[in-house]
């Protein structure tokens, strides 16, 4: 059986889709067999950040209504053959998922992939809630800044009370990636520390990836990051937090500003 | 980071364009029309089922958007032994 994780925020743009993409990809290059599934219908986006928005044919819609096979609509990346995309619908019908669809989507992939990663629609709304219902665990993406911070304490007590390991008594796992992380910043103390993140919201770190340039360039070409640029701060960082997801104890190393001989003669700061 | 991170890093922003430009035109002209593939994909299971029966299964369909021209692939398995029912008739 495979374990379902939901990758959520309830703020927008603060690495949800770029991060379901990265862990996806790490974990899915030691071998596991990873799903990826897109629950931002009528703004789907996983499939451009994965390079495979030219193969879309069928949805997870498109699955949940029985015009297509689960088998049919998933995409698979053609980098890595562990790795497989579900793409959300462009319909602009919010009700096109049902609660029953979507466990019974949930329920066939997790019995054939190791991980089913589900990125998240931003708010707290019925797509946030049908992506978190019938995870196992949860990687809450969180920038280290105010409103972030306090929508992600919001998206926390969702977890504890609406996913259905929290209605049958369970509890959910629960994990904090902070993201966007600006070195830099935070040595001018114009950022949220770490720590003040994690104390406020008093839940595990997964791990920190720095604000970096080859996130972007990533997002460009197609590529998760770990898989296109995998020596660069914001990879490493991302392959780590996949390492711990998977269960593996390694300390969380800050990230620190960067400056090699050459950025300096150019000015240019490191990721 | 280094020499060469220089160059690449040059390199991204064009291939950004040109796979958004690909894609959004695609998807504006899909916006107002039936979805096309879907609509061939049924019609071609139709003509396919009124002489052969297939399980969805023996299915795969598969897209490419291309710049002018989309590629769209239908690969159906059909079993040897199943006799055609027109055939039968005979
Ligand atoms: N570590 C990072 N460094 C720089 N830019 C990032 C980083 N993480 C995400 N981004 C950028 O932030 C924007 C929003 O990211 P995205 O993953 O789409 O967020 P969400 O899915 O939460 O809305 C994108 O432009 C993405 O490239
Ligand atoms: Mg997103």
């Amino acid at each position: 059986m495979g374990k379902v994780v939901v990758v959520t925020s309830g703020k927008g743009g603060v690495g949800k889709t770029t991060s379901t993409a990265a862990l996806g990809a790490a974990v899915a290059k030691t071998g596991k067999r990873v799903a990826l599934v897109d629950f931002d219908v009528g703004l789907r986006n996983l499939d451009l950040i994965m390079g495979a928005e030219r193969r879309v044919v069928f949805d997870i819609v498109n699955v949940i209504q029985g015009t297509a096979k689960l088998s049919q609509a998933l995409i698979r990346d053609k980098r890595l053959e562990t790795l497989f995309l579900l793409p959300a619908s462009q319909t602009r019908d919010k009700d096109a998922l049902t609660e029953e669809g979507v466990a019974d989507v949930i329920d066939k992939l997790r019995s054939v992939f190791d991980y089913v990663f589900c990125d998240s629609p931003a708010g707290i709304e019925r797509g946030a809630q049908l992506a978190m219902r019938f995870a196992d665990e949860a990687v809450i993406v969180t920038n280290p800044e105010v409103s972030s911070v306090r929508d992600s304490d919001r998206i926390i007590g969702l977890l504890d009370s609406r996913t259905m390991k929290a209605e049958q008594g369970e509890s959910i796992a629960k994990h904090v990636l902070v993201t966007r992380y600006d070195a830099a910043r935070a040595a001018r103390g114009e950022m949220l520390s770490i720590d003040d993140v994690l104390e406020i919201l008093s839940t595990p770190l997964l791990g920190i990836i720095p604000e970096s340039q080859d996130v972007l360039r990533a997002s460009n070409v197609g590529a998760p990051v770990t898989l296109s640029e995998n020596t660069n701060p914001a990879a490493r960082a991302y392959i780590d937090a996949a390492r711990r997801l998977e269960g593996e104890d390694l300390p969380v190393i800050l990230p620190f500003e960067r400056r090699g001989l050459l950025d300096r003669l150019l000015g240019r700061r490191a990721a | 980071m280094n020499l060469l991170d220089i160059f690449k890093r040059r390199g991204s922003a064009p291939v950004a364009r040109e796979r958004l430009q690909l894609l959004l035109a695609y998807e504006r002209r899909s916006r107002n029309q039936p979805d096309l593939v879907s609509v061939l994909r049924e019609e071609i299971m139709a003509v396919i089922a009124r002489h052969v029966q297939v399980d969805q299964d023996f299915l795969q369909v598969s897209m490419d958007h291309g710049e002018t021209t989309s590629r769209l692939e239908i690969d159906i398995q059909i079993p040897n032994k199943v006799a055609m029912p027109m055939a039968a008739a005979f």
